[in-house]
């Protein structure tokens, strides 16, 4: 280890330092290094056993409990009077769908927060989520539209969401004539989160607009597309999620790894040989798709994608990781649909209530955060 | 040394929009030479920065050329040039609960491939970085907890895991006390070339910063840059660049130039006209200075 700060101003030029690092220097960062992979691995293990357990919870108890044994019973095909219907029509799909749209969600949110720099932009507040349900709810409205055709909808919509507020905060940009202009500038600007809560206000209104246009039977699952509801799903919706998440989750994990510089800011990543601008707009595409598959499937539920991350890197000691931002976001939809549906006697709240409800304070908290740091 | 420059720049505009702010009057040439400090100086708003950036490859050129170790620019691959050019940029983003060690971790990018895990390599260069930066002791310390100084020296451990033959500093002195600005000028100026591996003599990195401390450039720079309006005015040995007439062009500053009794470099004192009348009243005119 080289001498103590002030001392080696003038005179030695270190010239221990030319034959390489001394071992404990090497060992003091080998075992950093090991110490914050075991970090990560635990903390995603962890998280991974949460969610097993509370699909269990969900699947097993509340007003209607359900024994082990009779549990897989029923997933052997075997029929039992009464227990059969709920556990394969009600309880499963519940914890099946809000496991999946809570990792969609999750991995949408890391995504959008390491692209974007940025701890308040997540899809769910820079009106992703909103210009999905707004495109579901319009084919639906006007077209009578539902399955595949209504999740279709819903994607495009979050796109066309995300390639307004990229327009917006470029424009934003090029007419300052600062010079890290362009895609990479943009991504990293406040124009950004301010032009998306500006498209999530408008989708907002847009959407009550539509309501107004469903029938009276549709109008029955409009909580579907306020608040974000797990009462509507069906295997049929949580297949199609499935099939969409099992070809992007892999390519967003990709697409994290490789935007870690962006970490350090864009001339720091620039000068390590990051040109962030491409992969970050292919990190947006694919981050709107998800939080756009798993609004087509639940709705918004409120603030899921923006919880996740940060709790996920208090669990994994500060390390961005999408998986463990996926897990995070599985456990919360599990617990608050099993809390929505169960902890408040008869009435049995949309669960994107509760996750609203979870979601404002830490939003504050985050807000408050980031103002004391600017 | 080589006689061939690390950096050589011909007929160089760069501009932002319509702005044209290096090089506005004519085309800018620049040699920087190898394996030497060299400082570029000049008032705020003269290009010193832009001039980086170009350097940099942050902002293309308008116009000329850019070589860098006799290798031109022109369509080399961005992590490849990442292995042989460095930047400290002038107030990088603090990054959010990330270690010492896992921010210098980050210099090693253009080192690794897609998922790459970290090898020996990659072990070495970042625990002689921290150890050359003195931040081994404070490699598990979160980023955002450390004083400024100790920030500036965790930034510059990544610059130095970078293992550049070519390192650009953009005032790298600016959040520092004056006892750490020579420590860490005094610590990149004695970089080593990463490319010559072995004992003995080693050559030096070439390392080109952006200063205003004038007396610190002096000190310890072996060449200085000089720059106003966008042009370069003046460039040679600190006792070359220095001179009470430079200082005056460059800066519109009024200033005595002596030198250094223990180091030998020029020392720049500034004067105000009612220094002079002053000094003028007292009898002691500039005519004693050495």
């Amino acid at each position: 280890m080289s001498a103590p700060s002030l001392e080696t101003t003038a005179a030695a030029p270190a010239p221990e330092a030319a034959a390489g690092p001394s071992p404990a220097a090497v060992a003091a960062v080998r075992s950093l290094h090991s110490r914050a992979r075991r970090r990560l691995l635990t903390a995603t293990l962890c998280l991974a056993a949460a969610l097993a357990l509370a699909m269990g919870v969900r699947v097993l108890l509340g007003h209607y409990t359900v024994t082990i044994p009779d549990f897989f019973a029923i997933l052997g095909g075997e029929t039992i009077p009464g227990a059969s219907f709920i556990v394969m029509q009600e309880k499963l799909p519940r914890a099946v769908a809000g496991a999946l749209a809570g990792a969609a969600f999750g991995a949408a949110g890391a995504l959008f927060r390491r692209t974007l720099r940025n701890p308040l932009a997540s899809p769910d507040i820079i009106g992703v989520t909103q210009g999905a349900a707004v495109a579901a709810v319009t084919v639906l409205a006007f077209g009578g539209v539902r399955g595949t055709g209504m999740a279709a909808a819903a994607l495009i919509g979050g796109l066309v969401a995300i390639a307004i507020v990229l327009g917006f905060s470029m424009a934003g940009r090029s007419s300052a004539g600062a010079g890290s202009g362009g895609l990479a500038g943009a991504l990293g600007g406040a124009t950004f989160i301010v032009a998306g809560i500006a498209v999530a206000s408008l989708c907002q209104a847009i959407l009550s607009g539509a309501m107004l246009a469903l029938s009276q039977h549709d109008l029955q699952a409009a909580a579907v597309w306020t608040a974000g509801s797990l009462n509507a799903v069906t295997w049929e919706r949580i297949i199609l999620l499935a099939l969409i998440m099992i070809v992007l989750v892999p390519f967003a994990g990709l697409l994290h790894a490789r935007l870690a510089p962006a970490d350090l800011g864009g001339e720091l990543a620039h000068g390590v040989g990051s040109r962030p601008g491409r992969t970050g707009l292919w990190s947006l595409v694919v981050g709107a798709l998800l939080a756009a598959a798993a609004t087509a499937a639940t709705g918004p539920l409120a603030f899921v994608a923006l919880l996740s991350t940060p709790l996920a890197r208090g669990l994994t000691g500060g390390r961005p990781s999408l998986p463990a931002a996926a897990l995070c976001g599985a456990v919360i939809v599990v617990i608050a649909d099993f809390a929505a549906a169960e902890a408040f006697g008869g009435v049995r709240l949309p669960t994107g209530v509760l996750t609203g409800a979870a979601g404002a304070p830490l939003m504050l908290w985050l807000l408050i955060r980031s103002g004391r740091k600017a | 040394m080589t006689a061939e420059p690390a950096i050589r720049l011909r007929g160089a505009t760069l501009a932002y929009g319509p702005h044209t702010v290096v090089g506005p009057e004519r085309p800018v040439d620049l040699d920087v030479p190898a394996g030497q400090t060299t400082a570029i100086i000049g008032a705020n708003g003269c290009g010193k920065s832009t001039l980086l950036k170009g350097l940099t490859r942050q902002l293309p050129l308008v116009s000329g050329s850019l070589e860098v170790l006799g290798r031109d620019v022109e369509g080399w691959n961005p992590r490849s040039y990442a292995r042989t050019v460095a930047l400290l940029p002038q107030s990088p983003v603090v990054p959010e609960g990330m270690t010492v060690e896992q921010l210098v971790d980050r210099g090693r990018h253009p080192h690794r491939g897609w998922f790459g895990a970290r090898t020996a390599q990659d072990t070495a260069a970042i625990a002689q970085a921290l150890e050359l930066a003195d931040l081994v002791g404070l490699a598990g310390r979160d980023v955002a907890e450390l004083s400024g100084g100790q920030r500036q020296r965790a930034w510059l451990a990544l610059v130095l895991a970078q293992q550049t033959p070519v390192v650009l500093l953009d005032e790298p002195t600016s959040y520092l006390d004056l006892s750490h600005q020579v420590e860490l000028l005094d610590l990149v100026r004695d970089l080593p070339d990463p490319r010559s591996a072995g004992a003995g003599e080693r050559p030096r990195a070439t390392v080109v910063a952006v200063l205003h401390e004038l007396n610190l450039a002096a000190r310890s720079a072996d060449h200085i840059i000089a720059m106003a309006r966008g042009q370069v005015v003046a460039e040679g040995t600190p006792e070359e660049v220095l001179t009470p007439a430079n200082l005056a062009g460059i800066y519109g500053l009024d200033a005595d130039v002596v030198k250094d009794p223990l180091l030998g470099h020029p020392v720049v004192l500034p004067r105000t006209a009612a220094n002079r009348a002053a000094a003028e009243k007292l009898g002691t005119g500039t005519a004693q200075l050495p």
